[in-house]
């Protein structure tokens, strides 16, 4: 039987917004803490630490998100881990954004001019001390409008959750489209959502470059 | 943990992961050619006198930009055809990949036609070169000097972007990978195989690019 594509079909869609915006910020909040280290890695006086965040960064931003998301999809189950799609799409997603998130904050941390670092150096400040109350604060507000524009590249990405079953927007688009035959309406209402959460961050994201770039 | 890894499976379908990998490189490099153009003809309609072509511009690289790859090829391939406007899989992808690569392009390539000095057009003009003449000859060559790294950054990610439009069964790495998987169950090593066509790809895309931008942007600045 076809549904019609009512008030209830387009509330379906709507749901699966929840999903998106959870999925988004628990990659967000997982990326931000594994990035950091990465960016610290990447920034570390140390070679072979440096190699390894490099060829971490390389891996993610030279393979495609969703072969990333097939990868711990399938892997997972054959290392032996049972997990359930939640707990998949979170660690692929979190990998992903942790990759980009980290060679971000790298950039952040090195456009803190080296003095700062040499001045610490010479208070006698150690590394950790060095980095959470000097560079990491100035590197913070280098990187805001980058961080704010790759949220959007993140709540963009979580869609090919759909591809591996993820009930989320685009899945329940999906859905919708193929129960009521309209898929131009259903695809059409997916797309004005994901408008509605991505253009105020590219917007914020653009002005935030804007005002930073004028004080620095 | 017992797994035994098996890539062995995979070897009689070697043939089909190189053609995976052939269609994904034309794929690319036709969504690529195609989008720069687009990308050129936008950032040159941002810039118009008319209000409406540059009303036209900002929403079509707003609204790609602000949605998701799947959901744009999705409505091309799925939602079009309610309109009486069908494709067959491989020019719905090409025609989503144009789009999007042309988009982000669009917006890189502004970024390069600002950075050029007024004083450019204005020796342009003295010179009596028409408006076109010198958007071809003294800011198009130097604005993609300015921004070829970020450009070929742009085309990188289309080239990873092919991979989604597997999901509308468009023939290509991801896709061909997801056949023999279903044929040989071997999920994981399969995708492992893919992602290292893939990265070797994608590294071969930015090596090319580097070897253009050293041979065609090399010229002394002053």
């Amino acid at each position: 039987m076809i549904r019609q594509f009512g008030l209830p079909e387009a509330l379906a869609i709507l749901s699966g917004v929840q999903a998106t915006v959870l999925l988004s910020l628990i990659a967000f909040a997982g990326g931000g803490v594994v990035g950091l280290a990465i960016a610290l890695m990447r920034t570390s006086e140390r070679a072979w630490l440096r190699r390894c965040a490099g060829f971490y960064i390389d891996f993610f931003q030279g393979t495609p998100l969703l072969l990333q998301l097939f990868l711990v999809f399938y892997g997972l189950p054959v290392l032996g881990y049972k997990v359930n799609p939640w707990v998949a799409v979170a660690i692929g997603f979190t990998l992903h954004a942790s990759a980009f998130l980290g060679e971000i904050w790298r950039g952040s941390i090195q456009a803190v001019p080296r003095g700062q670092t040499e001045a610490a150096c010479a208070l006698g400040l150690g590394y950790a001390s060095r980095m959470r109350d000097v560079v990491l604060p100035q590197a913070m507000r280098i990187s805001v409008a980058p961080t704010v524009g790759f949220m959007v590249q993140l709540i963009k990405g979580t869609s090919l959750a759909a591809i591996i079953g993820f009930v989320e927007l685009s899945r329940s688009a999906q859905i919708i489209a193929s129960a009521t035959y309209k898929p131009l309406l259903a695809y059409g209402c997916a797309a004005v959502v994901y408008f509605v959460l991505c253009f105020p961050l590219s917007r914020l994201s653009l002005r935030l470059e804007k005002r930073f770039a004028v004080k620095t | 943990m017992t797994y035994q890894f098996d890539f062995s499976v995979l070897l009689p379908y070697w043939e089909q992961l190189l053609r995976g990998c052939w269609l994904t490189v034309l794929l690319s490099a036709v969504s690529i050619s195609a989008g720069l153009m687009i990308g050129i003809m936008t950032a040159l309609a941002k810039q118009s006198r008319f209000a409406a072509a540059r009303i036209a511009a900002s929403t079509y690289i707003e609204i790609i930009r602000n949605t998701p790859f799947l959901v744009q090829v999705f409505f091309i391939f799925f939602g079009l055809p309610a309109l009486g406007i069908s494709f067959q899989p491989w020019s719905a992808a090409i025609l989503a990949l144009s789009l999007n690569c042309g988009a982000f392009a669009a917006e890189v390539i502004r970024g390069g036609i600002d950075a050029i000095a007024r004083g450019q057009y204005e020796a342009g003009t003295a010179l009596g070169l028409k408006p076109l003449q010198i958007f071809r000859y003294i800011v198009l060559k130097p604005a993609l000097r300015i921004i070829f790294p970020a450009l070929s950054g742009q085309f990188v990610l289309t080239l990873l972007t092919t991979s989604i439009v597997s999901s509308i069964s468009a023939e290509e790495l991801t896709s061909i990978a997801q056949s023999i998987d279903t044929l040989t169950f071997r999920s994981f090593e399969i995708y492992i195989v893919a992602t290292i066509l893939y990265l070797t790809m994608s590294f071969g895309f930015a090596t090319l690019f580097k070897l253009i931008d050293r041979l065609y942007f090399s010229y002394p600045v002053k």
